[in-house]
Parts: C-alpha cells; structure tokens; sequence
C-alpha cells in the first residue's frame, strides 16, 4: 500500500527548517521500515503527470540515491538492497519508469531514463531485465506524427545512450541485432532508427568491444550519407560525428581511421557538407571530431594536413550559405574552422594558415559596412562578428606559437588591432567578449610593440573593466589587462593609476560577481611584476583588501561543494598578488612590504592545515614562501626560525609525483635555507 | 511520412567552442603568469626546453662601421640609456647599458673567501682547480655580439665572438632566449678568457643548479661551440675550459704541481653541492702559497699592494 507522498516531498523542499527537518525524517522512515514500497510511492509520484514539479524532481532524486552512490561501499550495499527487494515490486517499479519516458513533461522523462539506466546496470549484465533494450528500440522505431509518439520515440534514444554508459561491453549483444536487421530496410524509419540506436552505443562499451563492428559499419555509414532520405542521412552524420569522438584516438594509439580509408572519409565529408542545412551541421560536427583526434598525435596528425586546404575552402563556402534559417549552421561552420585551425599539424600547415588570416579580416571588415535597420539586423551582425573574431584568437595563437610563424602576426598586427577598435564599436557583450579575448593573444604575440595600441584601446579595457552586468566580459578583460602587463612591461606605467582604481572599486563592490574577484588579484600580482617599485602607491588599499579577502577564505567552510572552487581560485590568486609583489619590490624597496609579512605566513599556514585544498594552491602556497624569503632576505629570520609548519609544508611538497610542485618546494626551500644562514 | 523538420534534437550537440576557447586562454594566461614569475625567481620556465638549434650559416661579412668599432675597443663610449626600473633578470640584465649594467653586474659575481680552515669532508664534497692570473670578468653574449664586464661593472671588451648569439650571423632565426653569461678570468699573456664557471647557457639558467652540474654542462657545451677555437674574424678572443679535479690527494696534487698554459694565482675550491650564488659566499674558497702564485697577496695592476686586500 502505497502512502499520499506528495506532501511529504514537497515539505522537505520548505524553507521553513522545521518542516524540513520533519519530513526528512518521516521519508527516511518510510524508506527503513518498508523500503519497496518507498521506491514504489517515488516512482508512482514520478510518473503522475498531475502532480506537481517539485516533488516528481525529488521522488526522481531519491530513486537514483536509492540505487546508487561515489563511495563504493555504500554502491554495493545499495546494489544488493535492490537485487534483493520483491520481483512484483521491481517490475511495477520498473513499467512505471517505462511509461514515464515519453512524458509531456520532458524533465520526467529524462529523470526517468536516468534511474532505468541506473537499474540497468545492476540488471543487465545479470540478464535480469531482457525485455528492456528490446523495447527501447521498439520506442525509436515508432512511426507517426504526434507530439506523444515522438516523444516516446526521443525518449528510448536518450535512455538507450545512457544504458550504454553504465552498461558498457553488455549492451552490445543486445543491441547489434537490430542495427543489422533494420539498417537495409525499405521504411526510412527502421533505417533511422537502426542508426540511431548504433550511433548510441558507441560510448559506454570498451573500444576492444566496438572496434569490429565499427570497423565494418564504418563504410556502411558512408554509404549512407547518400540514403535517399533526409532524417536518416542527418542521424548517419551524427553517428559518424560519434565514432570519431569515441573511437578515433591517435594520441593514444588507436583509430578506426586509417591511411587507407581517410581519403573515402573526407571525400564523404565535403560533399555531404553541401546537403541540407540540417545535415550540413551535422557534417561539421563530424569533421571537428575528426580532426579534434589528430591534435597533438605526434606523426599522425600529418595524416590529415594534405586535407586541410580543401576541408576549410568547403567550411567557409559553409558559413557564407544563405539557406541556414538561423545561425547555427553558420556557427558550426567557424566553430569547427576553429578547431581545424587548433588542431593542424603548424609546421605543415603554415602557408595555409597564413592565408588564411587575410581571408577572416576581409570578412570582419565586411561586417562593418553591413545595413542595419532591425534590432535583428544588428543581432546578426554581431553573431557574425563574434564568430569571426573567435576565428582570430584561434588563428593569432597557432601563428604565434612558433618563431617561424611568429612574423605572419607581427606584420598584420596593426591591421588586426585597426579590425578589432572598429568592431567594439558595435554593441554586443559577446562580441566584445571575443575581440577582448583576441587582443589578448595579439598582446602576448607582440610583446613590447603592443604599446602604440594602448592610447586607442584603453577606452574599452575601461568598459570592459566597469561592466558589472556582463560579468564574463569584465573577467576576460581583467585576464587581458594582465596579458598587456606581460607584453608592456613598465610600459603600462601611464595606465595604472585608472587601471588600479577601477579594479580596486571592483573588489569593494556587493555588485559584481564574485567570480571575477580571483582574476582581479591575480592582475594585481601580474601589474606589480611590469611595474616593480612604482606599486608602492597602491599598496595600502591593495593589501588592506588582499588581507580582508585572506580572512574571508579562513571563515569560508571550503568542505561545501558549492565554496570549494571558489575558495580554491580565490586562495589562490591571493597567493599570486603576493608573489607578484613581492618579487616586484625584491630589487628595490622590499622593506615596503615588511609589515605585512607575518600576516601572509599566517595566511599560509592556514591553507597548509585545510587538507583539501587544490595542487594549484599548494604550489602558489610554497612559491609565495620563496618569494618571503627571496624578497624580504635577512628580515625574515626571525619569522621563519618561529615557523614550525614550514618545514612540514616543505617536506610534503617534496615527496609529491609533480615535477613543478617539486622543483618549486626546493626553490624556497633554498631561499629560506639562505636566510637562516644570513 | 514524418514532417522534413523533425529532428533529434536533444542528441549532444559535437561543438560548444566559445567555452572551450575560454577556457583555453584562461590556462594560457596562467601559464604565461607562471612562467613570468619563474623567470624572475631565476628558475628555468617549464617551458623552456633545451633545443639546440643545428643548422649550419653563413657568416655574413660585417658592415664597416663594425670595425672601426673593433679598432677603438677599450675606449668604447658608454651608452646612456632610460633607466630601468624593477626587478631584472638575466636575460633582461644582459641588454643593459650604462650606468644600470654597472650597478647590476657589480652584484653578480660570486666571490670566494680565503680558505682559513680547512672545510669538512673535503675529498668528498669539494672541487679543485688552479686559478688563473688576470682580470675576474663576466663575459655576456646576446643578440649578436659579446661583452666583459668587470668586477665593477665597468666593460673591459666589446667583440664578437663564437657563443651563442655572440656575434652578428645571418642566423637571425635564433630565438630571443639565446644569450650566454659566463663567469671568466681574462688572461693577458695569451689574451684568452679562461672560463671558471657557467651562469646561463642559450637562455638556460645554471643559477639554480649545483656546481657539479654547471661543470659538467661548461664542459660539455662550450666546446661544441667552437668558442676554444683559435681567434678568427669573427671570434675575436679564445675561451678556454680549466682543469677540474676532485679534492682528494691525487687531485689536489695534481692542481697544485700541474703545468698550465696560464700564470697561476692560486687554487680555487668549490663546494660541489652549491648554487652559483651573487656576493661573498664560503662555499667558494681560494688558497694560495708561493707555489701556486705569482703574488700571495693581492697587488693592483701596477704590482703595487693595496692596503685593503680583496679577492678578486
């Protein structure tokens, strides 16, 4: 006999903690004293359209904790509480899921294939639930037009990927017989969905486990890419798309894709990439994930380079179709042009890249002298633009990242820079986003002769650094500021009276997000580095607020999930305004830096005891150490003869597998070891 | 049949790059924050790898400015220039001019103390090497041409000469990061730089390494270079490499009795764990008696002895 759970769910979502705390205990009762008929109360709620959203998203909460968990012990537990609650039960658990799947309400229907597939894989490889992958199929084969039956039909796909994830090797078996029975049949829709179902296994099982099907089904699929129907060639190149994702690793020493099929493959791509808009996108995803396997493969990745010229004249032949009816085909095509450009093997592929850039600046000066009457107009032009300047950042840093390339930069810079002050004239936040990320790159590309650029772009690091609404805007320039710092050096003299200011205004303000507060002293540490002794100024109000900021992560309970990143990037970058600082001031006037030392060592000294912090922190922890000790020399002695943790921090750094971490800890291990001896 | 339009629409869409930019230029950024920060700890970048360029070139003839320039060495003009603020390494230190570069290299050289107890295990822990008479300079080469600088910083040659970048060649493709200093005692009688220790190879710095290791790379490495070769056009002076024995009996003899092409001016000892470190330090010593010297005692170049004796 199933209890009314409803208010039980909904009152342990309350507010009020009272509430909340007595219906948590009244459910964990229930799911004591009596728990198949718990789990069968949850999956009732789960599956009534007519209750409310809240506690169907609970009951579906509680039914994945029920079957699963991180800590292994407590998995297996929860696994042979399942295997060993009544068959009935289970299997009206079980339809009851099923017949969720196609729900009107899709977040119940996905929570639902989440707990199938969590079922599945205990059941599964016992052979416990057979008729389940068989009717999932039969759901993606569903044939008809209304909202319901597709639904259904979506419904089995997603559950089905899923299934294979937590099944893995198992599912195999059960699925291949149907890919092989209706992938020739006339009806379009056992092709489609044989496909589909294909498509959606090949992430979960091992690779030893796919690679023969894979290999056979490989030139199946490319034949398929000429199906005479639109649906089933648009899920061909999405399962393509997926077999380059999951079974196409150089790096790593495997690939389905050989010297002898990749000519097939890439002649199948650029035509099919001329298809229907929706295919078209799909071949761009395929094309991404196949060039994504050759980055950093070593030899292999020059397999692809003789391809490249041809694969990018077709993707910007793409970008620049007029059919797309919104912009995603348009997106896809620079997106994986990006990737393209990423993942190219830069010694072979140079020349092409190099002509390249003209071709992308030509487009963003059109953009320039596009019409604009509409809102939508504008819209558009600014989705353009950000792409084109996504391409930018992508082509300035593989030029950039070699000597030889390294010239192509440095003689377009002014033309680039010129593109880059015209477009941030156009309004769009992502667009300025993208340009901000860019000049970024072309600073670090430039060095020292990026200054002649500063006196136009300061405006709009100025606005980007007072853009409180579009928070990723401000941390990106933030970022960029201190790109600007690397490349001027002292140079960046004359800005950082503004620039300070407005960064120290950021930190004090309740209005931006905090997540652009770790950037903001990091570019502390960085400004300090070009400038040195001229920081001496800002150091009152920095310090004050790096000192206010240290304190807030001893207060912050970094053990909640939802604190720990944070906390992790804000110690961190703490740290580094330190140690920027400090070594700004080492040559100089160090001693200005003297009173508040005690206070860093303290700082230190507490993320050493949190036991969970990140290996980022520990090493910008003991490098600030060094720094101390480098910086501030003699004057240190005392503080360091009373520090009983530091050789402690010391000697865990140094038994640690990272080289860095390592190489750092016998750094600061040395300057300190210098000062004592002073 | 079902309508054209209708898609899978929820299968996981291949691309979402705008982030995966983002976050890319975030680790760029932090690495390139890292590395600026290592550098001026006088670590060696993680990034740095020790790629040592092979291809051959041609020696392009020099313009004739150059060699009136040759002509005047020792005389040379000092160049003013704006002064530099914040902190320097040695990379940004080796194109200092003027007044700066005497300040900083005034600073640099690490100086031994008199040997007045003998250290602990000496055989074990220590090197020996007979010192040569002359002039305690470092040797800079970068961007094409090579400088000595003496103790206090004032330039004792301006030349070209075969280390790397030290000389104007058509080899341009080097990169940036290709400078050398070399800790060096200038000896008149066969005008050559013997090299007693090594600070920074191709843009490596031996600041952080021990003195068994900067030995060994000195004497891997100058040799390949073709800096011991004989003076040539464009390698004005000689280097030359010292003998380096381990301080047990045999090797200590051996520095002692050995004869060298140079005057000696005593023995040196290093300590075999220790960095290059700036300033007096006793873990480099010097001993010297009438055998192993010319003057036991510190004289000025005219032979005259100071009142204040100083190592040198």
């Amino acid at each position: 006999m199933a209890m009314d759970i409803t208010q039980f769910l909904l009152a342990a979502q309350s507010a009020d903690a009272r509430i909340r705390s007595e219906a948590e205990a009244s459910l964990r009762q229930f799911q004591e004293q009596n728990l198949p008929q718990f789990l069968l109360s949850l999956s009732l709620e789960l599956a009534n359209n007519n209750k409310p959203a809240e506690s169907r998203r609970l009951a579906g909460i509680l039914l994945k904790n029920s079957l699963d968990a991180k800590d292994a012990a407590r998995k297996d537990h929860l696994v042979q509480q399942w295997l060993g609650t009544d068959i009935s039960i289970k299997s009206q658990i079980k339809d009851l899921l099923l017949s969720t799947l196609g729900s009107s309400v899709s977040e119940a229907g996905h929570t639902s294939a989440q707990v199938i597939a969590k079922i599945a894989s205990i059941e599964i490889p016992k052979k416990q639930w057979p008729e389940l992958i068989g009717s999932l199929l039969n759901n993606m084969t569903q044939q008809g037009s209304s909202a319901t039956i597709w639904n259904i039909s979506m419904a089995g796909g997603t559950c089905l990927g899923l299934v294979a994830r937590t099944v893995g090797d198992p599912i195999v078996p059960l699925v291949m017989p149907f890919v092989e029975s209706n992938i020739s049949k006339p009806n379009w829709h056992n092709r489609e969905a044989a496909t589909y179902a294909f498509g959606s296994i090949l992430e979960g099982p091992s690779v030893e486990k796919l690679s023969p099907m894979v290999h056979s089904g490989l030139g199946f699929l490319l034949n398929a890419m000429r199906d005479e129907h639109n649906q089933v060639r648009d899920t061909t190149a999405w399962s393509l798309s997926r077999i380059f994702e999951f079974l196409h690793s150089p790096a790593s020493g495997f690939s389905v894709i050989s010297a002898e099929n990749l000519p097939r493959v890439v002649a199948v791509l650029l035509e099919s990439i001329n298809d229907a808009p929706n295919v078209s996108e799909k071949v761009c995803g395929a094309i991404y994930n196949l060039v994504q396997g050759y980055e950093d493969a070593g030899p292999a990745s020059s397999m692809i380079s003789p391809y490249l010229t041809e694969i990018i004249t077709r993707l910007l032949a793409t970008a620049d179709r007029m059919d797309g009816s919104d912009s995603k085909l348009r997106s896809a095509a620079y997106e994986t042009l990006n990737e393209v450009v990423r993942c190219s093997n830069i010694t072979e592929t140079s020349q092409i890249i190099g002509q390249l850039l003209p071709v992308i600046m030509n487009k963003l000066a059109q953009t320039l002298e596009l019409q604009i009457v509409s809102s939508d107009d504008r819209e558009k032009q600014g989705d353009l633009q950000a792409s084109l300047c996504g391409v930018l950042q992508v082509i300035i840093q593989k030029l950039s990242s070699t000597d030889e390339t390294k010239p192509i930069i440095l003689q377009a810079a002014d033309q680039i820079m010129i593109s880059f002050l015209r477009v941030f004239a156009c309004h769009s936040s992502t667009v300025h986003e993208e340009a901000m990320l860019a000049i970024g790159a072309l600073a670090y590309a430039t060095g020292p002769v990026f200054e002649k650029y500063m006196s136009e772009l300061y405006r709009f690091l100025e606005m980007g650094l007072q853009n409180f609404e579009e928070y990723q805007v401000c941390a990106i320039t933030v970022g960029v500021v201190g790109d600007i710092c690397r490349a001027l050096d002292d140079k960046i003299l004359p800005y950082c009276d503004q620039i300070m200011n407005l960064l120290i205004k950021n930190l004090q303000s309740d209005e931006l997000h905090r997540s652009v507060k770790p950037p903001i002293f990091s570019c502390f540490g960085d400004i300090a580095l070009a400038i040195g002794e001229h920081f001496e100024r800002y150091i009152p109000s920095a310090l004050q607020i790096m000192q206010a900021a240290a304190e807030l992560c001893a207060r912050m309970d970094t053990s909640d999930e939802e604190f720990m990143d944070y906390g992790n990037q804000l110690r961190r970058s703490i740290f580094e305004a330190y140690s920027g600082i400090l070594q700004g001031f080492k040559n100089a006037r160090p001693e200005v830096m003297l009173s508040y030392a005690q206070h860093l060592l303290q700082f230190v000294e507490l993320v050493f005891r949190d036991r969970q912090r990140d290996e980022s922190v520990t090493k910008a922890a003991v490098a600030v150490m060094g720094d101390l000790a480098d910086a501030l020399g003699p004057n240190t002695k005392l503080l360091f003869k009373d520090c009983t943790f530091c050789a402690e921090f010391l000697f865990e750094c140094l038994q640690s597998d990272d080289e860095q971490l390592k190489q750092t800890a016998a750094w600061t291990q040395g300057m300190i070891g210098r000062v004592m001896v002073s | 049949m079902a309508p054209h339009d209708i898609r899978r629409p929820f299968k996981r869409p291949a691309i979402s790059d705008q982030q995966r930019r983002r976050e890319l230029s975030l680790q760029r950024q932090a690495q390139q924050r890292r590395d600026a920060q290592q550098q001026v700890r006088c670590l060696a970048s993680s990034v740095l790898s020790l790629q040592f360029p092979t291809h051959e070139t041609e020696l392009e003839p020099l313009p004739e400015s150059f060699h009136e320039h040759e002509a005047q060495l020792g005389t040379k003009p000092e160049e003013e220039s704006e002064p530099r603020s914040g902190d320097l390494d040695v990379r940004q230190a080796s194109k200092l001019r003027g007044a700066e570069a005497r300040k900083w290299f005034a600073r640099q050289l690490m100086l031994p103390e008199w040997m007045i107890d003998v250290p602990d295990r000496l055989s074990e822990d220590w090197y020996v090497l007979a010192r040569p008479a002359g002039k305690r300079c470092f040797v800079v080469s970068s961007n094409g041409t090579t400088v000595s600088r003496l103790r206090n910083g004032s330039i004792l040659h301006h030349f070209p000469s075969a280390l790397p970048a030290g000389a104007r060649t058509r080899d341009v493709s080097g990169s940036v990061q290709s400078y050398c200093i070399l800790d060096c005692i200038f000896h008149e009688l066969d005008q050559t730089y013997y090299v007693i220790d090594m600070v920074c190879w191709r843009g490596y710095s031996l600041y952080d390494c021990t003195a068994e290791f900067r030995f060994f790379w000195l004497n891997s490495k100058l040799a390949e270079t073709g800096a011991c070769d004989p003076p040539s056009r464009y390698h004005k002076f000689r280097f030359s490499t010292i003998p380096v024995y381990n301080c047990d009996q045999s090797g200590f003899y051996e520095a002692y009795t050995v004869a060298v092409p140079y005057v000696k001016d005593g023995l040196l000892f290093y300590n075999k764990h220790a960095h290059y470190q700036s300033g007096n330090t006793p873990l480099v010593l010097v001993w010297k008696d009438e055998n192993c010297s010319q003057y036991v005692i510190d004289t000025d170049n005219k032979g005259q002895i100071p009142t204040q004796q100083q190592v040198s």
